[in-house]
């Protein structure tokens, strides 16, 4: 029924595994949102219309929340791993913190008031959206079978 | 909760563009101007309530303060009527809604540092029969008004500036109630109304009254449409309502005072925030029409502030400067001019009730200042008349908003954190110039 898990894993095998499905939800929140919270930056940047400002406070906001439990989930995944197959846990775990990190200066940059946002708020957005497409592809690619997702 | 205070505050220290606070010159015509600096966080530091116990604000030497009215649900400002009586305004206005979640936190952490009761929506009066410093006498002499702020007695009339209309009623001396609801003289802006308070002057002749509104925002973060009809002081004919700008770009004017003998003019006016603990100075200033005094677009004059975009350098060239600095972050809600039966030391010059800060990290304000005068104009440091009302830990036993000298010797003070009108009096009664001439029965 559920494909990911009839996967047998072979010794030596390279066969991949995605994650969770719940897990994958919640990682689907970090591109979109970033990436958005990234547009309606240029579009304040393009316009002083401060509602893109908002805009963006939010669309952050919102990215950081959902995906706070995927790295949970990330990090849990990267201690029940086996020793063998940890890096490529560990490599989408330090992606995802990064991005989140940078995504919560971001939103305490988007707390300042009118265009004071500005430029560090677009900077910062365009490195966490880039951010949550390098976590996201990670992420979405699986990991080795036979290893905890 | 204390825990999570003491993380925010941790976060501000090590987020903070710069460690220590030095205190430039913030005092008077010509103050420092630092460059602005915000870390990640600003400056916050709220001082928590506290109970006064059996502890009384401090005054000067040859003073004496008390408690004339407590249990009051946030009294702003006073008024003192001809026959002596007292009327407070009491009420809470704004609500503003939150648009970002910086909003919700920021609104929060603020409230930590204001008083739990809900704002009355009405006028209470005090009256002192006898003359023996004790109000005896508490009527509410108006209720079901929206927020009122600024009173003034004109022609027979009591007006009372709601947050989002003027209003008058008729009165005679003596009267201790309202005879019923009060007529509109004009309605004020009040969309979104983030800066709420109506403080009000009626002028020297009684034909005028001028409106103080504040901005809808620190510094244009909702939207330069919102400013439409802010920040700016209005002069409203008291008879028909009309009314225009009469000075502009002032952020906050929230104290106008008429200066006696010249007719003039007065505002206390808040600045904008986050940019540093010694920016940007709150003023006093003489207001004359036509005036305009920078705000979103400069502060103190022609300082740019970049945060409002688009610019407009037209508008920075014609920005001008302010008379005196009371000190950034002070917030001045209160302004009355003195008079001879104050006292020789505090006969010229003006009190002003010092709300207190919160985007400093060293609190300054919770106090109420005497700027001194000389010809007309300030002249030399404030002098503190009023304080101790933050604690030795720190803590808010009350925080001062509008003053009123009373002419016949004695500086009322409107307390909204204790929900206390203060009384002040000197010790031993000053002859009354100003006023009949006589000496103040007050004797002690």
């Amino acid at each position: 029924m559920f494909g990911a898990h009839v996967v047998v894993a072979m010794p030596g095998s390279m066969s991949r595994r995605p994650i969770h499905p719940l897990h994958a939800v919640l990682l689907a929140f970090a591109f979109p949102l970033f990436l958005g919270a990234l547009l309606s930056d240029l579009a304040y940047w393009s316009t002083f219309e401060i509602q893109w400002a908002n805009f963006s406070s939010w669309l952050i906001a919102g990215g950081l929340f959902a995906t706070a439990f995927a790295l949970l989930w990330a990090l849990i995944n990267l201690f029940r791993s086996r020793p063998a197959s940890r890096r490529g846990f560990a490599v989408y775990f330090f992606a995802l913190l990064a991005m989140w990190v940078l995504g919560f200066v971001n939103a305490l940059v988007h707390a300042k008031d009118a265009w004071a946002v500005m430029p560090e708020g677009l900077y910062l957005s365009l490195v966490t959206a880039l951010l949550s497409l390098v976590a996201s592809w990670i992420g979405y690619s699986g990991f080795r079978a036979g290893d905890v997702t | 909760m204390r825990r999570s205070l003491l993380l925010i505050g941790t976060l501000a220290m090590a987020l903070s563009a710069c460690g220590n606070d030095p205190t430039p010159l913030q005092y008077g015509p010509k103050p420092d101007l630092p460059e602005p600096q915000r870390g990640l966080l600003p400056e916050m530091v709220i001082s928590r309530p506290a109970n006064w116990g059996n502890e009384q604000p401090t005054v000067p030497q040859g003073y004496r303060i008390a408690a004339i009215a407590t249990d009051l649900k946030i009294p702003r400002q006073t008024l003192v009527l001809p026959n002596g009586d007292i009327l407070i305004a009491e009420g809470s206005g704004g609500g503003a809604p939150a648009l970002r979640p910086k909003d919700l936190i920021a609104n929060y952490i603020k409230g930590l540092g204001k008083s739990v009761v809900k704002g009355g929506n009405r006028l209470t009066l005090l009256r002192d029969a006898d003359g023996d410093g004790t109000y005896e006498m508490r009527e509410v002499f108006a209720d079901n008004l929206n927020a009122p702020y600024g009173l003034a007695l004109i022609n027979g009339a009591i007006y009372v500036a709601n947050q989002d209309a003027l209003v008058r009623f008729p009165y005679r001396d003596g009267q201790t109630k309202a005879s019923g609801p009060p007529t509109t003289i004009t309605e004020l802006p009040s969309a979104i109304n983030h800066h709420w308070t109506k403080a009000m002057a009626a002028s020297a002749d009684g034909r005028f009254l001028y409106v103080g509104i504040g901005s809808n925002s620190n510094i244009t973060e909702r939207g330069m449409d919102a400013e439409v009809d802010r920040a700016m002081v209005w002069k409203i004919d008291a008879h028909t309502g009309a009314h225009k700008p009469y000075a502009t770009g002032l952020r906050n004017p929230s104290a106008l005072a008429t200066q006696p003998g010249t007719g003039q003019l007065w505002a206390a006016v808040n600045e904008r925030d986050e940019i540093g603990s010694n920016l940007v100075p709150d003023y006093l200033t003489s207001v004359r029409e036509g005036d305009f005094y920078g705000w979103p677009y400069s502060y103190w004059g022609q300082t740019v502030d970049p945060r409002a975009q688009p610019q407009d350098s037209q508008k920075v060239a014609a920005a001008i400067r302010p008379d005196y600095s009371l000190g950034s972050h002070v917030a001045a809600l209160g302004l009355s001019f003195s008079t001879p039966a104050m006292g020789a030391r505090f006969a010229e010059g003006a009190f002003v009730g010092e709300h207190g800060s919160w985007n400093r990290k060293v609190p300054v304000g919770y106090k109420v200042v005497f700027v001194p005068f000389r010809d007309g104009r300030p002249a030399g440091d404030p002098i503190d008349f009023v304080s101790g009302f933050l604690s030795t830990d720190g803590k808010a036993r009350g925080r001062p908003v509008g003053v009123t000298v009373d002419p016949r010797g004695a500086l009322i003070v409107a307390d909204d954190l204790s929900n206390t009108v203060w009384r002040v009096t000197p010790n031993s009664p000053q002859a009354d110039l100003s006023r009949t001439g006589i000496i103040s029965p007050v004797i002690n």
